[in-house]
């Protein structure tokens, strides 16, 4: 298919748009200049400053505790939602429904679960304290958000595996629990991992929920970013920004890849 | 429900797969149920609820919000609000627009790469979606800044007062709009246009249709369900989207997230937000449910 010049100039005009300010970003965090943008000549001093910082070492710890956290509860709850719902015998019209159900949260603005969490936070916490704004508080946010993105993703891995293998391993005389734990698991393990490593950056990345329902002693990578881009940014910034852009990518570039290597034949 | 037999590998009956089935996703709805339907509905209540004057929540549910929300108050009447919503809508408005502007050629260029390359192109369109936005937006708050080519070509331009920088303003507004939603808008058309039939384009062609006629009966009528599904996508995002404009506008440029935002933590009148919140939800809901009536298949989640 042969495409007109125009088409591959925006295409490429699309592409610079989501990635060339990140490359200014990774550029400036070698620039030995403090202030400003001038070039100041190539260092890794940013870098080294960013593992001596405290504040920055605790919100990575915070960042971490809740990602491993959230990632944990969201996979499983996320997968054992997916593996129900191929179970329930619905009709069609109802097996829609259930999946529009299940995908709404990934479409819903952040903005909103944020605003909601913080208001049923404040009534919850008339009943217990755990409710008041802390570590609790962000993994339960977080873990809200990522079950439909787990759900989603092993469920679509689940379509792909299909229901022969399991009516063959049921004929073979193997009970419903060994079909699943010895034919299905097995190959519904590459998008558990998938969907875990979602749900993980999404944690990881996540500014809005995590603004607005943290309190003081639990702030995150993103809300350090937040802060100081509002106060002025130091060059220990742009370090930080870099690595974890450059995590994202690891993560996300790896589970498509992993993702394409299930696809392949053979 | 009921005992109806049915055939699961072997026979059982449909009771059994009701249990087994709601066994299996009753943790993951229950926290969904108390973390998520829970709270809106708490966020909806608060909506029609009032406040004393410590900011103290009184559970006494009234409509007047709506009408405060529209700008009238015991002082008389302002247009603040008003302006805020329309600005905002005029935003996701026209970002969807530039998004699909360049979304589409984007999605062709993608759909003409060799087989082998397309799942790197698209991982490479999603990966932005999953980096923080407070990173992505303070990328082009650096790039705007006073001292780099963009706000050279704008000085020498004479748009800008030599020194000065791009943002904050509005132009900076909407291009991280552009940039932060394109992706939402990419997914979904590329899609629907990598399933595109080329022989109803070249039937078109065939049949002495221009390049617009082409266009528009060979290929956007196939397409469709794609478009609807990045013109919801992006749209609604776009609609309480509150980094960006906090970061790139400044004080003077704000959003209806802006708005909850500082209704919600800082000066406190939280029923107002949820009162936002609630039409948020309210449009949400309709754009969703278009988007699954006229959006068929191509309304993919991110994988």
């Amino acid at each position: 298919m042969k495409q007109s010049p125009w088409i591959v100039t925006v295409a490429m005009l699309g592409l610079a748009l989501l990635y060339v300010p990140l490359l200014v970003v990774a550029v400036m965090s070698f620039n030995a200049t403090r202030h400003g943008q001038t070039w100041g000549g190539f260092t890794f001093d940013w870098y080294l400053r960013l593992f001596s910082n405290g504040d920055i070492g605790a919100a990575f710890m915070n960042s971490m505790l809740v990602a491993f956290a959230s990632t944990l509860i969201a996979t499983l709850l996320g997968t054992l939602l997916a593996i129900g719902m191929r179970r329930l015998p619905l009709r069609p019209r109802g097996r829609l429904t259930a999946d529009v159900l299940m995908n709404l949260p990934t479409v819903t603005p952040d903005i909103l679960l944020a605003a909601a969490l913080v208001v049923a936070f404040g009534v919850f916490r008339q009943f217990s304290g755990m409710f008041s704004p802390g570590l609790t508080t962000l993994i339960i946010g977080h873990v809200t958000f990522e079950i439909s993105f787990v759900a989603v993703v092993v469920a679509s891995r689940l379509q792909a595996i299909g229901r022969e293998q399991f009516e063959a391993a049921r004929d073979l005389y193997a009970s419903t629990w060994v079909a699943w734990w010895k034919v299905i698991l097995p190959q519904l393990a590459p998008g558990i991992v998938a969907g875990a490593l979602l749900a993980f950056t999404l944690s990881l990345d996540d500014f809005v929920v995590s603004f607005f329902i943290s309190g003081p002693s639990s702030t995150t990578l993103p809300i350090i970013i937040y802060a100081s881009v509002k106060r002025g940014v130091t060059p220990e910034i742009h370090a930080l920004s870099t690595l974890m852009v450059l995590a994202t990518m690891v993560i996300i570039l790896g589970l498509v890849f992993l993702e394409r290597r299930r696809a392949e034949p053979g | 429900m009921g005992q109806r037999p049915i055939f699961d590998g072997a026979p059982t009956s449909t009771s059994r797969l009701w249990t087994s089935g709601l066994a299996l996703i009753g943790g993951g709805a229950l926290w969904l149920f108390a973390f998520l339907l829970l709270p809106m509905v708490v966020l909806a209540v608060l909506a029609f609820a009032q406040r004393d004057e410590y900011g103290e929540i009184i559970w006494v549910l009234t409509t007047d919000n709506i009408w405060r929300v529209l700008g009238h108050s015991s002082l008389g009447w302002t247009a603040d609000n008003l302006r805020i919503i329309v600005r905002s809508v005029e935003v996701a408005g026209a970002t969807t627009l530039m998004c699909l502007l360049i979304g589409l050629p984007l999605a062709f260029w993608m759909a003409g790469r060799p087989r082998h390359e397309r799942a790197l192109w698209m991982a490479l369109i999603m990966v932005p979606t999953c980096i923080n936005l407070v990173i992505r937006t303070y990328a082009w708050m650096l790039m705007f800044g006073n001292n780099l080519p963009p706000a050279w070509m704008a000085q020498w331009l004479g748009i800008l007062l030599p020194g000065e920088g791009l943002y904050p303003s509005g132009f900076a507004v909407y291009i991280g709009m552009i940039s932060c939603m394109l992706p939402f808008t990419v997914l979904p058309l590329y899609t629907s246009v990598e399933r595109l039939d080329w022989n109803i384009v070249e039937a078109a062609r065939d049949l002495y249709a221009g390049p617009w006629r082409t266009f528009r009966h060979g290929v956007l009528s196939q397409i469709m369900p794609g478009v609807v599904a990045a013109v919801v996508l992006t749209a609604v995002p776009s609609l309480g989207m509150y980094v960006v404009s906090d970061l790139l506008g400044g004080a003077k440029f704000m959003l209806i997230g802006n708005y909850m935002q500082v209704q919600m933590t800082g000066s406190s009148d939280p029923p107002m937000a949820a009162m936002v919140g609630l039409a948020l939800i309210i449009v949400c809901l309709v754009g969703l449910a278009a988007m699954y009536r006229f959006g068929g298949k191509a309304s993919g989640s991110p994988l």
